[in-house]
């Protein structure tokens, strides 16, 4: 009689399965079931006592958690956008450079290599209103003779912010757009130039098209680790001044740590969890039509 | 005829110039950050805090390195523990991450079966479980079992958070080497597990070496999940020791730029090693998925 085996692939996924379902799974359905509980890390018992949806209820009707979700998906809009824009002008702009390609290309992952954490700490130094790099620089060039409260005002934190996250990231964008012009096909432009395009028209639907694959990668790979931008802010200013750059991440850590409103901060987690969830989704869906597209074209 | 031509050469060089003025500028906006914090970890604090700036810096000195190495007490931190985790906790994990992501990706790569297209995205999408949000419950249940301010709870979830990414790119490099090599290696004799060693891995090196890259880079830089599961010098990593240099209302800037510099020497040390496989790793995967 043969021993029954599994079949190899399943034998092969298991580590990453067991991995995953312990680091991930497990904890995810603890959170999900303390979301249906009042539990406060004060009151150890109160994790036994059921309130169904009512801390999803509360959160539906918090002002202040509908602000910080709206502010999180400003901040990932424009941050995105201008991450994806700056990163294919770099990309565009170092692979016409015909000398030093390996010294640029390494410049360009320089960001890369800092902790998310380290940026936030780096850019509150330089955007300090009193030492700063930004402010003295200002100042010695006499385009102001104030100190710019940049992360004193709630907008100028914000803006702050945002150069900080678009200085962090834009170099995943322009290191995959950098790869996708390396591998693409030099006969089609020369084919769109021989037949009168102009430079915009050959961009527009001979380059662009091909390079979207890899755009949507690096869109899915910043989308899968958008939380980067929790611990920037956490430093640079910690929600503040007065909440005014609060996001969900932040709200989240504040209502279970320092609060120790665990539930309902887990319940927070799952509503945030859902919008991340949906917008991997969406790029995913998105990277199999443009590689589909690419295929069918080329 | 001839003026027309000069014109548009004239021009062409023009454009030429200022695109290469923006290529440098560029280049310049991305290297300051790190080269302020090179030159602030070198100044005195008297220096930093002054008021109108000091541009050309007087006295250069290594007093911060120092004072961070000459241990907790004499204004130092215990920086050589946190180094010490850190590179304990990120490697294992880096090889942990890769051995799984190796066999995931193989998986994926080599075999049909049912619903695989939703195993994939489903593996993808517990990485977009934020840190943060997983943090708290982790926190419950590392706390249960024992695993709080532990190398191997720390490794554990680095781990979890690394094999999305890993199966990812080494699958998207199976899918690259031709089917038939491992095959016609299997007709001359050797067995599935000597074709793969022998045959498939070594023609997808580069791209495990970029996922090894990435792997460790995002576990040296973790802060969220380190900053909750780690309590003391048994586990905590550098991300989180950059913390000993804030008080409630102040930073030592100097001393945060000394250790700021020791972070990413290894980062930058490893990743201009694999550059060259770098780029190309990550994109092999692109077009072909």
């Amino acid at each position: 009689m043969k021993a029954w085996r599994l079949p190899p692939h399943i034998v092969l996924l298991m580590p990453a399965v067991i991995v995953l379902a312990a680091v991930v799974l497990i904890p995810l359905v603890l959170s999900l079931y303390s979301s249906f509980t009042p539990f406060r890390l004060t009151r150890p018992d109160s994790i036994y006592q059921f309130i169904g949806f009512r801390n999803y209820e509360r959160i539906f009707t918090d002002a202040d958690f509908w602000i910080a979700f709206g502010r999180t998906v400003l901040l990932l809009t424009i941050a995105l956008n201008l991450e994806m824009v700056l990163g294919l002008g770099l990309a565009l702009l170092v692979e016409r450079a015909s000398r030093g390609q390996r010294l640029l290309r390494t410049i360009l992952m320089f960001p890369m290599m800092f902790s998310p954490i380290l940026v936030g700490f780096q850019f509150k130094f330089m955007f300090n209103d009193n030492v700063g790099l930004v402010n003295n620089a200002l100042q010695s060039l006499g385009l102001t003779d104030q100190a710019i409260p940049w992360l004193i005002d709630g907008t100028l934190a914000f803006i702050a912010i945002t150069i900080a996250e678009v200085w962090s990231s834009t170099s995943v964008f322009a290191i995959f757009i950098l790869a996708g012009l390396m591998a693409m096909p030099r006969e089609p432009i020369e084919a769109a130039r021989v037949d009168g395009c102009t430079a915009w028209q050959t961009f527009k639907y001979v380059t662009w098209p091909f390079l979207m694959p890899f755009a949507f990668i690096a869109m899915t790979i910043r989308s899968l680790d958008v939380a980067r931008a929790y611990d920037i802010i956490k430093i640079m200013t910690d929600g503040g001044p007065a909440g005014r750059t609060e996001v969900l991440w932040t709200l989240i850590a504040r209502t279970a740590y320092s609060d120790a409103r665990m539930g309902m901060a887990n319940a927070m987690a799952y509503v945030a969890i859902l919008l991340s969830i949906a917008f991997t989704a969406l790029f995913f869906r998105q990277l199999g039509k443009a590689r589909a597209q690419v295929a069918a074209d080329w | 005829m001839m003026d027309a031509n000069r014109k548009s050469r004239i021009r062409k060089r023009l454009t030429d110039w200022a695109l290469t003025g923006l290529l440098f500028l560029a280049m310049c906006i991305i290297c300051l950050p790190g080269l302020w914090i090179v030159l602030n970890s070198l100044r005195p604090t008297v220096e930093i805090m002054a008021k109108p700036p000091v541009w050309i810096p007087r006295e250069l000195s290594f007093d911060a390195y120092v004072a961070m190495f000459s241990g907790v007490g004499q204004g130092g931190i215990p920086v050589v523990q946190y180094f010490r985790n850190s590179m304990i906790i990120a490697v294992t994990s880096t090889i942990i991450s890769l051995a799984i992501g190796m066999s995931g990706g193989y998986a994926f790569a080599r075999y049909r079966f049912r619903f695989k297209g939703g195993w994939f995205l489903g593996l993808m999408l517990t990485r977009a479980v934020p840190g943060i949000a997983l943090s708290l419950p982790l926190f419950f249940l590392y706390a249960r079992v024992g695993l709080i301010d532990t190398h191997a709870g720390m490794i554990l979830a680095y781990t979890a958070l690394n094999i999305p990414f890993t199966i990812w790119l080494i699958d998207g490099f199976f899918r690259q080497v031709p089917k038939d090599l491992a095959e016609a290696a299997q007709i001359d004799g050797c067995t599935r597990w000597q074709a793969f060693w022998q045959v498939e891995f070594p023609l997808a090196r580069p791209g495990i070496a970029s996922a090894g890259i990435f792997a460790f880079l995002i576990s040296w830089n973790e802060f969220a999940l380190a900053s909750q599961l780690t309590r003391s010098t048994d586990s905590k990593t550098l991300p989180v020791g950059l913390l000993d240099y804030t008080a409630e209302f102040t930073i030592d800037w100097r001393g945060m730029c000394a250790l700021a510099v020791v972070m990413i020497i290894p980062a930058l040390l490893l990743t201009y090693a694999v550059q060259k496989h770098l780029v190309s790793g990550l994109t092999s995967g692109a077009i072909k998925g």
